[in-house]
């Protein structure tokens, strides 16, 4: 009690200081602001494109590239081909998302199931998906179907190991409390099991949407002729430095999005936990 | 079972005189539970071995026993978690288990935990009731893990009553409370025991516990009963007799001191340099 009297006391002359000594604090405040660098960086690379140090060929000014982004958004180029691309990326992942889930259900809650299917999952795991871009366009061609399959197959994983394993590392003791009370298996893994496997679940849907991304990027790289990827694709053709850092910045855009909106729904779902209360 | 509920609906009527009626009565109505030669091992050791156990309808019981003597596994079997498809058990089809740790569910709200299972009609009123009964109507909505120690345990008491079981199974459930919280807590579990009357049927390690709540104590070692008591006076009159009753439990139970315990015994039996060693007890 005393301690907060006396500084209260102590910093309240410190707030009717001259402004002399207020310009001091304003500097002290500036070398330790997080926003600076970045934006000195940004500063330094606008002053570099003016001088001609950084030719545009090379990188072009951020100036530029916010006249690009404007100018693409405008004449409706950048909404369409962004449409196009999440497509991609929501079919894909809706259907990994589906896929991951009934497999992660099937062997979390079944011994048989979890014979059958853990053994191929994690053999599957040990391929790198973009390896099998060559397979995957020698079965489907080089439309939208190997696209949203490279997708589709790279999200099933993160999402069928997290569910799995929330679904075995839920709290024995609550399924012995729910039994006891005489809850039937059906209402034990809708009641308990499930909800208990719910934040694993949620970190796997996380890993599985920046992974969405990641494929959505290299799988564009097949003969797009819509989306992010064929506007990179042009762009490098004619050496649109502008362009690509568009496409680029869309890129962390599309990533931001997907994270906020998984936490979104954790907020949503798991209100229940202590740090979420606390917050 | 009408043997059952109308000792029962008897029982609510006369709360404060029930042991004076049972003494009384010519012929003692079918056990709740009974057991009869129960055994149960895991592979070639015995954790319960031909165990009979009788408990009345009403009747509040204490098992006291050491860690190992196997109060859990009997505990699990009355509770019907493990299954004794092949022995002379019976257990009433109403029962309910309050657990040394709350097991409320995180993710559903106190009254979704106390509703949790139930059937028909009004789900949400009866849990309401429940909670009001355990002193816990302000926290209807609240989410289990921002109850109390004794705030859970209260409201794992309302999930088990809000059943109206038949028998109400607690194994330790007082056991990570503080002393006072303790107390209130007996008090607690006695008041709602003589409205409901469940048999009841209550592992601890604690003695006074014991002495201070049950009808009859019982003494569980390596998987047999050694020792019963049945305690006639009333509840709020055992000071007198709980220094002489607690003594003959403990040293059923082994009381702690070295000597008295076989295991640690022979581990303490070639180091007779140590102060604690059997040849110089306390």
């Amino acid at each position: 009690m005393t301690v907060a009297a006396t500084f209260s006391r102590s910093s309240a002359p410190a707030r009717a200081r001259p402004r002399r000594s207020s310009n001091r604090g304003l500097i002290a405040r500036l070398i330790r602001a997080p926003w600076l660098s970045p934006l000195v960086l940004l500063a330094l690379w606008e002053l570099g494109s003016r001088t001609g140090l950084v030719p545009a060929r090379i990188l072009a000014a951020p100036s530029t590239v916010l006249v690009t982004l404007w100018a693409m958004v405008v004449s409706g180029e950048l909404p369409t081909n962004l449409l196009v691309s999440f497509g991609r990326v929501a079919a894909g992942l809706a259907i990994g998302l589906a896929v991951g889930t009934g497999l992660g259900l099937v062997a979390g809650l079944s011994k048989p199931g979890e014979a059958a299917i853990d053994p191929i999952m994690q053999i599957k795991r040990t391929i790198p998906v973009v390896a099998l871009t060559p397979l995957f366009i020698v079965w489907f061609g080089i439309g939208e179907t190997p696209k949203i399959a490279l997708i589709a197959f790279a999200t099933i994983f993160p999402i069928y190991l997290n569910l799995y394993a929330g679904i075995r590392g839920v709290d024995v003791r609550l399924v012995d409390a729910a039994r006891s009370f005489g809850l039937s298996p059906l209402e034990i893994v809708w009641h308990v099991v499930l909800p208990g496997a719910l934040p694993a679940f949620f970190t796997g849907l996380r890993y599985a949407l920046s992974i969405a991304i990641i494929l959505l990027v290299i799988a564009e790289q097949i003969n797009a002729t819509a989306g992010l990827g064929y506007l990179i694709n042009n762009a490098r053709d004619f050496m649109r430095t502008d362009i690509i850092v568009v496409c680029l910045l869309v890129y962390a855009a599309l990533g931001l999005l997907a994270d906020g909106l998984v936490r979104l729904l954790e907020k949503a779902s798991l209100a229940w936990r202590p740090a979420l209360i606390a917050a | 079972m009408n043997a059952i509920f109308d000792s029962r609906r008897f029982g609510q009527l006369t709360p404060v005189s029930r042991e004076a009626i049972a003494d009384s009565l010519q012929a003692p109505p079918p056990p709740a539970v009974r057991l009869r030669g129960f055994t149960r091992s895991f592979g070639d050791n015995a954790i319960i071995e031909n165990l009979d156990l009788d408990i009345a309808p009403g009747e509040f019981v204490s098992l006291l026993g050491r860690s190992g003597s196997g109060k859990t596994t009997l505990l699990r079997t009355l509770a019907g978690l493990d299954r004794a498809d092949d022995q002379d058990v019976t257990i009433p089809p109403a029962r309910a288990v309050v657990f040394q740790d709350s097991r409320l569910l995180p993710w559903k709200r106190v009254w979704q935990n106390v509703a949790l299972g139930l059937r028909g009609k009004d789900v949400r009123a009866r849990a309401e009731t429940a909670l009001r009964e355990v002193g816990l109507a302000h926290r209807l909505d609240a989410w289990p893990l921002t109850l109390s120690g004794g705030e859970a345990q209260r409201a794992a008491l309302a999930r088990a009553l809000v059943r109206e079981p038949q028998l109400l199974l607690m194994d330790e459930p007082f056991a990570a409370l503080d002393a006072l919280t303790r107390l209130r807590v007996h008090d607690l579990v006695l008041r709602l025991w003589s409205v409901h009357r469940p048999s009841i049927l209550l592992v601890t390690h604690d003695v006074d516990e014991a002495i201070a709540l049950s009808d009859r104590i019982l003494v569980l070692d390596k998987g047999r009963i050694v020792a019963e008591e049945r305690l006639t006076a009333p509840r709020g009159e055992r000071a007198a007799l709980a220094g002489d009753l607690r003594e003959k439990l403990l040293g059923f139970l082994g009381t702690g001191r070295i000597g008295d315990d076989d295991d640690l015994a022979a581990v303490f039996d070639d180091k007779p340099n140590i102060p604690f060693s059997p040849s110089t007890p306390f």
